[in-house]
């Protein structure tokens, strides 16, 4: 591999890892936002209740 | 709000940071083109060890505080902290091949960056083995501050130790002013990056735990 060649994966693989875990977040913010709507629906259905 | 505008700010220094690193700062003569890898490895490894030191803040005021925000902090750097140590040691080795001709060395420097890699993971694996969070947060926090001896070895490794790894060259004055100007960048641009992302880490750690209690308080009901 030519020097520009180690420059490049270096570049690339070190940004890969940022957005990687950047995505990771997300989609585990994803998570947390579902785990919301279910507490909100588990609260109006005991209020129904009520 | 605050998050906008650092996501911004973060934008504009890392396109400014490209430029630094590819347009304005030379290309050195000994190492050629390969030598810019440097300006991701230092702010890289900057980062690894800012995150430890986090780490043990926060461990530290948790044991003595016990408020869970202290752990979200402490858990949060480790997490990104394990992230940045990752690259420290994979940009180090894409750095290692062209100019030392092998990927790896066992030299004091990456050795103690290596365990510093095996000590974030102890952390993870000694909160996932453990159920209970308060115990979970209680367990890791020692981690942390026990880990936190690794911190001087990775930054004084070069110096007690005759290794291969390059000196300190910011410290000697062996860098040429652009080259130094443009490492002062990228340091500052990915720092920048590091809080962002830190401040969303903590406050998703935050919302799980509110998240948890509060459907523990439902299932009680």
């Amino acid at each position: 591999m030519e020097s520009s060649g180690y420059l490049w994966t270096a570049f690339s693989l070190a940004w890969a890892l940022v957005f990687g875990y950047v995505l990771l977040l997300i989609n585990r913010q994803r998570g947390l936002r579902h785990d919301i709507e279910a507490l909100k629906a588990t609260l109006k259905e005991k209020e129904g209740r009520k | 709000m605050k998050s906008k505008i650092l996501l911004w700010v973060s934008l504009l220094l890392m396109v400014f940071n490209f430029y630094m690193i590819f347009i304005y700062a030379p290309i050195e003569r000994e190492m050629g083109i390969v030598q810019k890898i440097f300006y991701l490895m230092v702010p890289a490894g900057w980062l690894a060890l800012l995150s430890f030191v986090i780490v043990l803040i926060g461990s530290i005021l948790y044991l003595v505080k016990r408020e869970s925000r202290w752990d979200a902090l402490a858990f949060s750097a480790a997490e990104t902290g394990i992230v940045f140590t990752t690259m420290t040691l994979i940009v180090g080795s894409t750095w290692a091949r062209p100019v030392w001709g092998v990927w790896w060395v066992w030299e004091p420097r990456l050795t103690a960056t290596l365990v510093l890699w095996l000590i974030y993971l102890a952390y993870f694996l000694v909160r996932s083995f453990t159920a209970e969070e308060s115990r979970a947060a209680r367990f890791s926090a020692i981690v942390g501050i026990v880990g936190a001896i690794d911190v001087p070895i990775v930054i004084l490794a070069i110096v007690v130790w005759r290794t291969q790894h390059p000196p300190a060259l910011i410290f000697q004055g062996g860098l040429a002013p652009e080259m130094l100007q443009a490492l002062m960048v990228s340091i500052a641009a990915f720092t920048v990056l590091y809080v962002l992302i830190l401040i969303q880490r903590v406050s998703l750690k935050n919302d799980a735990t509110e998240i948890a209690r509060l459907k523990g308080l439902l299932r009680e009901d």
